[in-house]
C-alpha cells in the first residue's frame, strides 16, 4: 500500500483526512503514483499535474525519504521505502507567498 | 417578496450575502473554498438555483464549482461529492481548458505580444469569468487568460474553446495588461442570440454576430497612448464594458483611461468622460431601469490603484455620460485607499434599483436608493475580486 501525503487544499478537495493510502500496480513512480491518486480522486485532475501535458505544475514538489524527486523523470522508479508504504510520498506546495 | 442574492468573490474564498427587498439587514454564508482565490461567481438567468464559481489558485490551476441549490452545496461539475467514480478513467474535466486546435473546429495556438513586445505562447492559466447562458442553465460561457473564450452545454463538465476568437488573426498583437491577459467581459445580447460582446485587456473589444463563428474587432474611436499606434484596431486595455439589457445596441466602456460609449453596438466609440475627477477606473455598470445613467469608480492612476484624495466615491451620470455627480453619503471620504475592480460592481433590478460594488479592501457597499445613499454590508472580508447579484421572486 503506496502512502500519499496532500497538501491541505487537495485534501479538502478529495474530502479526505490524514494520509491517502493507494493500491498501486506495476513499478512505483510519481506517474503510477498519481494516475493511481487522480483514478481514486478525480477532482485532484489538474491540480497536481496539468490536464493536457501532464507535466507537475510549478509551484508542487515531490518529496520522499527526505529528497526531492520533483524534478526526476516522472517514470523513474522511487525508493523502496516508497514501495512499502514505510515512507509516504509527500505532494507539498512551495513555499511562496510568505 | 422580493430578496436579492449577492455572489462575492474574493483572494481568500466565496461569500454569499442574501437579504429581503429592503435590502437591510443580511445574513453572510462563507468562507466557501476557503483560502482560493474566487475571481467570479455568477447565477444563472433561466434557473437561479444554478450558480457557477471560478476557483482558482497559483499552487492548484483552475476548478469550477457548480451549485444547484443556489449556494447551499457546491460539487465540481461531473465529480459529484461522495459518488465512486465511474468505470474506466476518469473524466473529471470540469478544469479542462485545453485551446483547440483541431483541424476541424480549432485554430492553430499563435503567439501574442508580451510585456516586452517580444512574441509568447499562450498559456491556459484561470477563469476570469463565467457568464451563463440567458435561456439554457447548462450553457456557461468561460472567459480565459491567456486571452480565449470557451463553452459549456453540460452544466461545466466539459469545455469547448470558441476557437474563432483567439485565430481571427489579430492575436499576436494582443498582449497583457497588468493584470494578465484576460478575457474579463462577456456580454450575450438578449434581443439576439447570434451576438455577443467580449472585451480582452489588452486587446480590447471584440463581437460576434454568428454565435461565435467569426469575431471582429470593434474598438473604432478608443484612443491609447500607451501602443504604438493609439488608434489602432487592437492593442487597447479595456476593463470593462457594460450593457442594459432593455436596450442592447448601447455599451458603456470603462478603459484603462477614458469612459465611451458606442450606440451602434460597438461599431463606434465617443468618449464620455466629462467631469470626471480622473477617468482611469475599473467598473462601469448601468442602471437596471434608466438605460442612460450610468455609474464608474474613479481610480487615481494606473501607477496608484486606489481612489483619488482618499474619497471613496462612485459617480453616476444621468445623462449617458459627460456630466458626473460624486455619490458620497456613507461612503469613506478621508484616508480611504482602495481599489474597485473590473467585475467587482452589480445592479438589481428591483424598484428602487440597488447598486453593489467590492473593495480590495475588503468591503462590499449597497445602495438601495440607486446610489444615492450607501451602507456597508460587510467590512472586512478579504480582498474582493467580484461582486454579483441576483435579484429572486
Amino acid at each position: 500500500m503506496i502512502r500519499v501525503i496532500l497538501p491541505p487544499h487537495l485534501r479538502t478537495l478529495a474530502q479526505v483526512h490524514g494520509d491517502v493510502e493507494l493500491n498501486v500496480s506495476g513499478p512505483i513512480t510519481q506517474r503510477s503514483i498519481l494516475d493511481a491518486l487522480e483514478a481514486r480522486y478525480p477532482m485532484l485532475r489538474g491540480t497536481i499535474r496539468d490536464h493536457g501535458t501532464l507535466q507537475r505544475r510549478a509551484f508542487l514538489r515531490f518529496f520522499a525519504c527526505e529528497e526531492d524527486f520533483s524534478h526526476e523523470p516522472p517514470d523513474a522508479p522511487l525508493p523502496d521505502a516508497v514501495a512499502s508504504g514505510k515512507e509516504p510520498f509527500i505532494v507539498i506546495g512551495a513555499i511562496a507567498g510568505g | 417578496m422580493s430578496k436579492v442574492r449577492v455572489l462575492v468573490g474574493t483572494r481568500k474564498g466565496a461569500f454569499i450575502l442574501t437579504s429581503d427587498g429592503k435590502r437591510e439587514n443580511w445574513d453572510v454564508s462563507g468562507p466557501h473554498f476557503a483560502g482560493w482565490e474566487l475571481y467570479h461567481l455568477k447565477g444563472s438567468p433561466a434557473d437561479p438555483n444554478r450558480l457557477y464559481a471560478s476557483q482558482s489558485s497559483g499552487w492548484y490551476g483552475q476548478l469550477i464549482q457548480r451549485s444547484d441549490d443556489g449556494g447551499k452545496t457546491w460539487h465540481q461539475p461531473g465529480t459529484p461529492p461522495g459518488e465512486p467514480p465511474a468505470p474506466g478513467p476518469p473524466k473529471a474535466a470540469s478544469n479542462k481548458f485545453v485551446y483547440d486546435v483541431s483541424p476541424e473546429t480549432g485554430k492553430p495556438l499563435t503567439t501574442h505580444q508580451f510585456y516586452d513586445g517580444t512574441q509568447h505562447p499562450w498559456e491556459f492559466k484561470r477563469v476570469w469569468h463565467l457568464e451563463p447562458s440567458l435561456t439554457d442553465p447548462n450553457t456557461v460561457y468561460a472567459g480565459v487568460e491567456d486571452a480565449a473564450l470557451f463553452r459549456s452545454t453540460d452544466g461545466g463538465e466539459n469545455w469547448k474553446e470558441v476557437s474563432g476568437l483567439r485565430g481571427h488573426g489579430t492575436g499576436p498583437r494582443w498582449q497583457p495588461g497588468a493584470g494578465g491577459m484576460c478575457l474579463h467581459t462577456v456580454i450575450l445580447d438578449p434581443s439576439n442570440p447570434q451576438r455577443m460582446y467580449i472585451a480582452i485587456s489588452a486587446a480590447g473589444a471584440f463581437r460576434t454576430d454568428d454565435a461565435g463563428t467569426s469575431w471582429k474587432p470593434i474598438n473604432k474611436g478608443l484612443y491609447s497612448q500607451y501602443i504604438p499606434d493609439p488608434r489602432a484596431e487592437v492593442g487597447h486595455c479595456v476593463h470593462h464594458v457594460a450593457m442594459n439589457p432593455r436596450r442592447p445596441g448601447v455599451l458603456f466602456m470603462q478603459k484603462h483611461w477614458d469612459v465611451m460609449r458606442s450606440d451602434d453596438a460597438g461599431d463606434n466609440w465617443k468618449e464620455i468622460s466629462g467631469n470626471l475627477p480622473t477617468d482611469f477606473g475599473f467598473v462601469i455598470d448601468v442602471h437596471a431601469h434608466e438605460p442612460e445613467t450610468i455609474y464608474v469608480v474613479p481610480i487615481k492612476s494606473d501607477g496608484e490603484h486606489f481612489v483619488p484624495d482618499g474619497k471613496l466615491r462612485v459617480y453616476r451620470s444621468r445623462t449617458g455620460g459627460n456630466e458626473w455627480e460624486a455619490l458620497t453619503k456613507g461612503l469613506p471620504q478621508s484616508n480611504c485607499y482602495v481599489n474597485v475592480l473590473r467585475d467587482a460592481m452589480a445592479v438589481d433590478s428591483l424598484d428602487k434599483c440597488g447598486i453593489y460594488f467590492g473593495t480590495s479592501g475588503g468591503q462590499v457597499y449597497c445602495s438601495a436608493d440607486a446610489g444615492d445613499s450607501w451602507s456597508p454590508i460587510v467590512r472586512d472580508l478579504p480582498g474582493v475580486l467580484s461582486v454579483e447579484v441576483q435579484t429572486l421572486g
